[in-house]
């Protein structure tokens, strides 16, 4: 009987010392992948698509580089890049004074790519855009304008069946880089704006419903009858969300497109730091709200093949990963920025 | 054969010996093994305590700065550093109370039907009158039947939140949009359906609660139901009560304190829901009366809020966890408490 009980283990030791073995050669393999290089990033949901995009493509091209970037949010990566847990950080807020000051390596901010902001809405009668003015699109999110059929919307919508319907305003409920830029901007429009709910990664609306991200918002808009949201213009472009064409500065209405928004761009000029915000760019056709999104890096990494690698990877994303932007609905860098930021770039050791 | 026996027995039966004092491994094994289970055990207390005692740390700063006036504070403002969660809390309690009325409604239905086996009742007398009740498969039929349902009703329970908050914004809120609207323009006076349905808002938020605490509410009721002591079902039949009385009038107040802690455990359930009611609720800081109105739970502000949070915003949201813990913690004690005195209610009747 002993000897049975030996018998029933002998298949069980066995098999647990094949897979030993088998371990063994597998952690042989770990080890020597090992020697390619892996990064971590993390931070601003708005650019991952095309982060990614650029990380897969740049991995073909270069199979011992693996770049995981995760998006958590442009508050989220700050954290982690503040507290040196990934190799760089993504933000479409770049990065305050007090936060750079947290990092001793000190920092170096690169615009990555740019985007713009749509208002989306759910008007199934309409057969043109909707066109808004400044004073109307403020004021809706102020909550001053709450009918459709308000003076200061029909005025710039002559022709169209604007109905007698309540607006829902929907905003988003997470802290995003999205609602920073989109307030920034209505900051920089109204004073009214600026004085009560203020600009931030979240803001206290004053009216509506809110979101989780864009999708949320998305669905929420395409759900609601009378409902207006504020989306990316590459998420909106990919759902075939209606956009509202809008009176730019300059008093024009200039619906967004990536030709729109790059002139937009190009209306303002980065200080050195290379952070800078179009909160209410110039020129004729001009589309009013885009941003800027920049990567964080640190001004010394302690091992010079990772700032090598990031470097070389970053020079991919400015130079042929550009080209991936306007398909994702990103717009491609003017070429002036390229320059400063590979000047930028060589601050990196 | 003394019991010393029977257990000397067993242990060599186990080794392959019949006969035989546990062998110096077995005896090490065996405290190993109880000894290896209860510092588990310890450590699982250990992690609620650590948990509760890491977010009460991180509450203090913001304990210290707001105090009372955050609980009954309106607005959640990270820009102006002004952090109150009273609507949060109403939101919370109001949205779960709804749910629950909902859940209770139908999960205590189905608790009824399924454990006073109305369903196999009938389908016996249909197959009883078809004289198949001989045959093996039919004979089994009703209570197989029985078990589908009563299955499915707890497969509820295994449904993603997020699945349920879709299902939420693109079934439920087209679905009620209509009788809201009716609703709002014939009968606004009344608080309750004051305001108009813009979409997301309690009543959605209220109804995918229902569903979700349904489970929990039919399967333990059901429980509570089938352990009323046949003695009083007895009794109840004898004294003449037809079937109706009998379930209304004994076997729900005999079961009535397991139905009523049934309830508080669906209760807490419905207080932590966070993802489903991030999607529906439509996260405004507004308190209204009424059901079609924005709502925002603690569960839900937390999560939409903590990952872009600064130090500050940090520190408030720690102080809206432990509120929640405390509401939950306390509901979830009740309800135990509940439990266990129903239990020891029946121990004498049986």
């Amino acid at each position: 009987m002993r000897a049975k009980t030996i018998e029933h283990w002998r298949w069980p030791l066995g098999l647990m010392a094949l897979s030993l073995v088998a371990m063994g050669f597998l952690g042989y393999q770990v080890g020597d992948a090992a020697s390619a290089t892996t990064l971590q990033g993390s931070g601003a949901t708005f650019p991952a698509p095309l982060y990614q995009r650029w990380f897969a493509e740049y991995n073909k091209l270069h199979p011992d580089v693996e770049i995981n970037y995760q998006p958590i949010g442009s508050g989220a990566g700050i954290k982690q890049f503040q507290q040196q847990l990934v190799d760089f950080g993504a933000s479409d807020a770049a990065m305050t004074d007090e936060q750079m000051a947290a990092v001793k390596q000190g920092v170096v901010l690169i615009p990555m790519t740019a985007g713009g902001i749509v208002l989306s809405y759910n008007l199934p009668d309409l057969t043109a855009p909707l066109r808004l003015s400044r004073e109307a699109y403020v004021n809706i999110f102020l909550g001053k304008i709450t009918n459709w059929n308000d003076t200061a919307i029909t005025r710039t919508n002559p022709g169209a069946k604007l109905p007698d319907e309540k607006i829902t305003v929907v905003t988003r409920s997470d802290g995003s880089g999205t609602t920073f830029v989109f307030t920034s901007h209505l900051s920089a429009v109204s004073d009214a704006w600026k004085n009560g709910p203020g600009h931030g990664t979240s803001v206290n609306f004053p009216v509506g419903v809110a979101g989780k991200g864009n999708p949320g918002v998305t669905a929420l808009v395409k759900q609601t009858p009378g409902a207006i949201g504020y989306v990316e213009y590459g998420y909106a472009k990919q759902t075939g969300m209606p956009m509202a064409v809008l009176e730019n500065k300059a008093g024009k209405f200039v619906s967004a497109t990536p030709a729109t928004e790059k002139n937009a761009l190009a209306s303002v000029t980065l200080p050195a730091n290379l952070r800078g915000w179009v909160t209410d760019p110039s020129g004729d056709d001009s589309y009013p709200i885009v941003t800027y999104t920049w990567m964080l890096f640190y001004r010394k990494y302690a091992d010079p093949k990772v700032a090598q690698t990031l470097k070389a990877v970053v020079e991919y994303g400015l130079d042929q990963g550009q080209s991936f932007a306007s398909d994702l609905g990103y717009i491609p860098l003017p070429e002036s920025v390229i320059r400063k930021d590979k000047e930028a770039l060589a601050q990196i050791s | 054969m003394s019991s010393e026996n029977v257990e000397l027995t067993a242990a060599g039966a186990a080794s392959g010996n019949i006969a035989g004092a546990p062998r110096f491994v077995e005896t090490l094994a065996d405290r190993v093994f109880r000894q290896t289970t209860f510092a588990i055990a310890v450590l699982t207390v250990g992690l609620t305590v650590y948990l509760v005692y890491t977010i009460g740390h991180a509450a203090m700063p913001a304990l210290e700065t707001y105090k009372f006036r955050f609980l009954t504070g309106t607005t959640w403002d990270a820009n102006r550093n002004e952090f109150g969660v009273l609507p949060a809390i109403v939101g919370t309690l109001y949205s779960s109370i709804l749910g629950l009325i909902g859940g209770t409604l139908f999960g205590l239905a189905i608790a009824v039907f399924l454990s006073e086996h109305f369903l196999s009742a009938g389908l016996e007398s249909v197959i009883g009158a078809l004289g198949l009740e001989g045959r093996r498969f039919w004979a089994a039929l009703p209570d197989g039947i029985e078990n589908v349902l009563r299955t499915t009703i707890e497969l509820l329970a295994a449904i993603p939140s997020v699945v349920y908050g879709l299902w939420g914004i693109f079934v439920v809120i087209p679905w009620v949009r209509p009788p809201a609207d009716w609703l709002h323009n014939h009968l606004g006076w009344i608080p309750f359906f004051g305001t108009a349905l813009s979409g997301p808002g309690l009543l959605p938020a209220a109804i995918v609660l229902a569903i979700m605490v349904l489970p929990t509410i039919s399967a333990i009721a059901r429980d509570a139901l089938i352990a009323v002591p046949p003695k009083i079902r007895e009794a109840a039949f004898g004294l003449g009560a037809t079937r109706w009385e009998a379930i209304l009038a004994v076997f729900i107040p005999t079961a009535a304190t397991g139905i009523f802690g049934a309830i508080i455990l669906g209760f807490g359930r419905a207080l932590g829901e966070t993802m489903a009611l991030a999607m529906l609720a439509g996260n405004a800081n507004v308190l209204s009366w009424s059901l079609f109105s924005p709502a925002n739970t603690l569960a839900a502000l937390l999560a939409n809020h903590f990952p872009e949070a600064g130090t500050a915003e940090v520190g408030a949201l720690m102080y809206a966890a432990l509120v929640l813990l405390a509401i939950t913690l306390i509901v979830n004690i009740i309800g135990t408490v509940i439990l266990q005195r129903a239990g020891a209610q029946l121990k004498g009747l049986r």
